[in-house]
């Protein structure tokens, strides 16, 4: 479900449109739609989120109309449409990675937190959700966070916590 | 002797590096390509290596390249395939990660083939940092002058970009990606016309995997008729597959087809057996969309004979007692794993990423997601097992793309070889909640490991 939830207006830094430039020139001439998603996704890096003021912008970057972003991150699980925590938790919740305790590590993820799917821990700092299958079954269970989307790997309750821990440090 | 020609210098520190990469005799497949052959004579090369495609389907890749229309005044273009999504499949992630250069010197020798002067790398957007790694690679290696304009003073243009995807599994089918790298949902095209005739922007279009394309390289190398007399029969060459699951040593094995699957299992040389002494209940031997195998018929045919890592026999009896090699995603189950909970787990899966175009795959996954879920959760009737059985051959070949199929395997397979688990669900609900079934009459058939204690 598209919301909107901010309407703030936003603006995209000299750094950031420099970057789409560079994107643009890998497609043949006319082919610029192509670069919608290597762009949302520089978009989502910088804000957190990709709200619907970020995502008209993108579209009058690219000379596209609004509808064909809307289309594009409603069916892309990654673009995340509501603000997040800092750090977004994602969890492989599939079958290769419920053998050895996926299924384990979230119920232990959701104690942690202390908040359920979806939801941002009070101090803004984190969230989490179940995604699906990472490639990377043979290192299970495994999680990885963006915006670099870093793997966590032959994860155990006790590197999740001092994977939280460590993140919560950090802030100060 | 195990032979290896994509893994062989994975160990060799600084292997991701170009320079490194180059010292174990990197890019010589380039050199040779672009100096000595035409395209013709790599594409005949590649067809005389009997290579299949090893993103799953395991169409021979040299037809599929000469299919490739060529019409006068249009761009062709060669897209590699590493959206890898397929549940149980990671060996493309790995590839990319430790020996990027492979994949870069593949895809110049393929574009090259092809006629391509730009290609694209189509990674899933979660690998990110694959994607920052082949960013790099790509980079030396057009500081080297291997990327660019009159490679190697040959005459030869190639740009090679990464494409990033957005998080969609539906992404890996060809069609869809096409879509996706037009910037666009990623809907499956009808077929035809095929993407060697209109693929990418309506030109002519190459698609195939990370592993088929790094494959190239010993082709091209050792020349095509060395690599076909790797292997077994019409299995030509190596195969990374990625071993999952309950196993004591999981990862990424490049294995020569052919090689049994009990000693890819129980050898120390791969898998090492099961982990923690457990006993073999089952397998998905190609990714999570082949049928599952109850141990007994994983490790030899209904003949008797030893099972195979090869396309033939792992396909040996159909889908009655045999399934495929697939992508190579290996995965193991052992007695304490639940069928009907990995079954509702995949037909989840399968659900969440239907795109949705058509009927029978967007609604019957849902079915069989919901129908799954009461039987594992305890408020299943018996009627349930057969309405899944037609709910499954209903969708099977009635959609636009193969992942309506994907979704219906697993599901047909597992009642197939596991109808009573499924019943014992029904029957004791409340034991199924607490616990597992174990193992019934397709145990594994051999003994369990003594460990020897001192
Ligand atoms: C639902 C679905 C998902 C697929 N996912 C992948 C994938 O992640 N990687 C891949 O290489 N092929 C995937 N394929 C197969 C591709 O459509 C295509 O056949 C393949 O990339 C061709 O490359 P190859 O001939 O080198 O195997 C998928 C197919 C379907 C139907
Ligand atoms: S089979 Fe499923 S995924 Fe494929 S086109 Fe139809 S609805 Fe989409
Ligand atoms: S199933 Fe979790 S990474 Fe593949």
């Amino acid at each position: 479900m598209l919301k909107v939830t901010e309407t703030q207006e936003i603006t995209f830094s000299k750094e950031l449109l420099k970057q789409f430039d560079e994107i643009l020139t890998r497609y043949p001439e006319g082919k610029h739609k192509s670069a919608l998603l290597p762009i949302l996704h520089l978009v989502q890096a910088e804000f957190g989120w990709v709200s619907t003021p970020a995502m008209d912008k993108v579209a009058a970057y690219l000379h596209i109309l609004p509808i064909e972003v809307y289309e594009v991150t409603t069916f892309y699980t990654m673009f995340f449409l509501q603000p997040q925590g800092k750090y977004v938790l994602e969890v492989c919740r599939t079958g290769p990675c419920t053998l050895v305790g996926a299924e384990k590590m979230m119920q232990h993820i959701e104690k942690k937190l202390g908040v359920k799917e979806g939801e941002v821990t009070k101090d803004g700092l984190f969230s989490w959700r179940g995604v699906e299958c990472l490639a990377a079954c043979g290192m299970a269970p495994v999680l990885q966070i963006g915006p670099d989307y870093t793997y966590y790997e032959h994860l155990t309750t006790e590197k999740v916590d001092a994977l939280v821990d460590e993140l919560k440090s950090k802030k100060a | 002797m195990a032979r290896k020609l994509l893994l062989e210098h994975i160990d060799v520190a600084g292997i991701n590096t170009l320079e490194v990469y180059r010292k174990q005799g990197g890019y010589r497949a380039v050199e040779k390509a672009l100096k000595k052959l035409s395209p013709e004579d790599v594409v005949d090369e590649v067809k005389k290596s009997g290579l299949r495609g090893r993103g799953g389907a395991g169409f021979p890749t040299g037809m599929k390249w000469s299919f490739l229309a060529k019409p006068e005044g249009k761009a062709r273009y060669l897209v590699c395939n590493a959206d890898e999504s397929e549940p149980g499949t990671f060996k493309d992630r790995y590839l990319m990660t430790n020996i990027p250069h492979l994949l870069i010197e593949g895809m110049i020798v393929s574009s090259y083939a092809l006629g391509a002067n730009t290609s694209y790398i189509y990674v899933r957007g979660e690998m990110m940092p694959q994607i920052r790694i082949l960013e790099k690679a790509i980079a030396e290696a057009k500081a080297a002058g291997f990327l660019g304009k009159n490679i190697l003073g040959s005459g030869y243009d190639l740009e090679l970009y990464v494409q990033p995807g957005g998080g969609a599994y539906i992404c890996g089918e060809e069609t869809a990606l096409i879509e996706s790298l037009e910037g666009k949902r990623g809907n499956p095209r009808i077929k035809p016309p095929f993407p060697a005739i209109s693929g990418v922007w309506g030109c002519p279009t190459v698609v195939n995997n990370v592993e088929s394309i790094a494959a190239v390289v010993s082709i091209i190398n050792d020349g095509g008729d060395e690599y076909a007399k790797v292997g077994i029969g019409r299995s030509t060459g190596t195969k990374l597959i990625s071993a999952s699951g309950n196993l004591a040593k999981p990862g990424v094995y490049e294995i020569e087809l052919g090689l049994s699957v009990e000693e890819f299992i129980y050898s120390e040389k791969y898998c090492g057996g099961m982990a923690n002494g457990k006993r073999l209940k089952a397998v998905v031997a190609g990714g999570s969309s082949v049928p599952i195998l109850p141990a007994n018929l994983i490790l030899k045919t209904t003949n008797g004979e030893n099972r195979l890592m090869s396309y033939e026999s792992l396909a040996d009896g159909g889908f009655a007692t045999g399934t495929m090699l697939g992508s190579g995603g290996f995965i193991a189950f052992d007695e304490d794993a639940c069928i009907v909970r990995n079954t509702w787990n995949y037909s989840r899966f399968y659900h969440h990423e239907s795109c949705g175009q058509c009927s029978p795959c967007r609604e019957g996954t849902g079915w069989m997601e919901k129908v799954l879920h009461r039987l594992e959760y305890g408020h299943g009737a018996m009627s349930d097992i057969d309405l899944l059985v037609d709910v499954a051959k209903n969708i099977e070949g009635n959609t636009i793309c193969p992942l309506g199929d994907a979704a219906a395997w697993p599901v047909a397979s597992a009642i197939r070889h596991f109808r009573d688990e499924f019943e014992w669900h029904v029957k004791h609900p409340e034991k199924a909640l607490k616990g597992n079934y174990g193992l019934a009459h397709y145990a594994d058939p051999l003994p369990p490991v003594v460990v020897e204690t001192v």
